[in-house]
């Protein structure tokens, strides 16, 4: 089975307000905000951590949610922020990005 | 709401500082006829220093940082800066004129994710902006680096400061920003000096040419809901507040004094001798700023433009009081939908009439 490796973009800025993650990207000003969850998966995207160990070790270890359940929420959460430059999404390791 | 202005309601609501306005330096390379600084370098924070500020900006949950001064690129480490605090992750904000930008410099500006670059162009003309910057070649220069940076994919938005020097020349630039496909945004307010010298006031464009400014449909996104007459005010909007400064904003000078805004002169605190939160949390001044509803305002209070006006709290501060009105906004609010304000009917006249105004100062001078 193939893996999926995720990485932050370096366009990117990043805040916690009140519990909230907030993420902009400055090439187009996209502005989300994540859920504890979502969040645990961006600050883990490294690009070296497969998304099935983040998934195990970041939102499963951490939250009480059912395994196949998150990989695929995760894995839909991590196509959205790629398309919008938020995350870097590929079959193999990335380099980091961060400025 | 936009999801950032629910997220900037709730720094707000909270106390949280969600954007800084951070000047690394006062020194320039230009001359600008208006502008308020003195330009020399009175003991700037050193590169760690600003470092250190910035990692306590980051822990305090600041997300907008807007670097500015003088000319930012004055100081040699500026690059080193900023990569530090997209390191932190800042949406980060460049305010410039850009003179020192060229081809690598936009590269590396582009490659380190910097949201937004801000540079000040005063008119079309060559001839006219140089005068105003009294440095030879700057339009040609400004001019180059913003097709650089703009050919990187940044966002560049063209700054215009009104007075009256220029003012027959804004359509003409706003034109030329658009022919370049960057944003333009222009301000008609001028300060006086840092040494209190108010002899700059005389480039103040006339009043009554604000009319013509704020019913230019360019400039302005909904005119007929901009230009009218404001309604009046309810309960909710006398327990509101004027702006965001000392709230969720704040101002840093390059020699580390706190201030409720860049336009708000009251120093709060030096982050030489204080961390920046105890600062944010414990400053007497801030903590004076942020009680003030508008209830609370001497003359606002029963203004029929309270709750649609600009009103600066900092410049109605250097003209006498943080509760009192301002002048230069009144005046807005008048030239925007021609009903008198509070001011001018207590006042007794029939258009805004001004008190002199104090410039900002280093902490220092102030004890």
């Amino acid at each position: 089975m193939s893996e999926t490796y995720v990485a932050r973009s370096s366009a990117i800025a990043a805040r916690k307000l009140a519990g909230e993650m907030m993420v902009m990207n400055s090439m187009d000003s996209t502005f989300f905000t994540l859920n504890e969850v979502a969040t645990a998966i961006w600050q883990a995207a490294d690009g070296r951590t497969p998304l099935r160990e983040i998934v195990r070790k970041n939102v499963c270890e951490e939250f009480d949610v059912d395994p196949e359940q998150a990989q695929t929420d995760a894995e839909q959460f991590v196509a959205e922020l790629s398309t919008h430059g938020i995350l870097l999404v590929a079959d193999h390791p990335l380099a980091s990005e961060a400025p | 709401m936009s999801l950032m202005g629910e997220m900037g309601q709730k720094a707000f609501n909270l106390g949280i500082p969600i954007s800084v306005h951070l000047d690394v330096t006062y020194r320039c390379n230009e001359r600008c006829v208006h502008c308020y600084l003195d330009h020399d370098d009175h003991g700037e924070m050193t590169t760690a220093e600003i470092k250190d500020v910035l990692d306590q900006l980051a822990e305090a949950g600041v997300f907008f940082l807007i670097f500015s001064g003088g000319e930012v690129f004055m100081r040699r480490d500026f690059f080193e800066l900023v990569e530090h605090a997209r390191r932190l992750l800042f949406n980060v904000k460049i305010k410039t004129n850009a003179v020192m930008i060229h081809e690598e410099e936009a590269r590396r500006i582009r490659a380190l994710g910097v949201d937004t670059i801000q540079i000040s162009v005063y008119s079309h003309r060559p001839e006219v902006h140089d005068a105003i910057t009294k440095l030879p070649h700057s339009f040609e220069r400004s001019m180059k680096a913003i097709r650089f940076l703009r050919d990187q994919g940044l966002k560049v938005t063209i700054a215009n400061v009104l007075m009256t020097a220029n003012l027959s020349d804004h359509y003409q630039l706003q034109k030329l920003a658009a022919e370049m496909g960057v944003h333009y945004t222009v301000d008609p307010t001028i300060t006086p000096m840092m040494d209190g010298d108010t002899s700059v006031l005389a480039l103040r464009i006339p009043g009554e040419e604000l009319t013509e400014v704020f019913h230019n449909p360019a400039l302005v996104a909904n005119m007929e809901e901009f230009c009218a007459p404001p309604k009046a005010p309810t309960e909710d909007d006398l327990e509101g507040y004027s702006c965001s400064a000392a709230h969720s904003f704040c101002y840093i000078s390059p020699y580390g004094d706190v201030f409720p805004c860049v336009q708000f002169p009251l120093p709060s605190g030096n982050l030489r001798q204080q961390k920046f939160l105890d600062i944010w949390n414990l400053s007497p001044q801030l903590n004076e700023v942020r009680s003030i509803q508008n209830k609370h305002l001497t003359v606002c209070s029963s203004c029929s433009h309270v709750n649609s006006c600009t009103r600066c709290p900092g410049l109605a501060y250097v003209e006498g009081s943080m509760r009192g009105p301002s002048t230069a906004d009144c005046e807005k609010s008048y030239y925007r939908t021609g009903v008198p304000t509070a001011n001018m009917l207590r006042q007794g006249v029939e258009k805004p009439v001004g008190r002199p105004l104090v410039q900002i100062q280093p902490l220092a001078a102030s004890l």
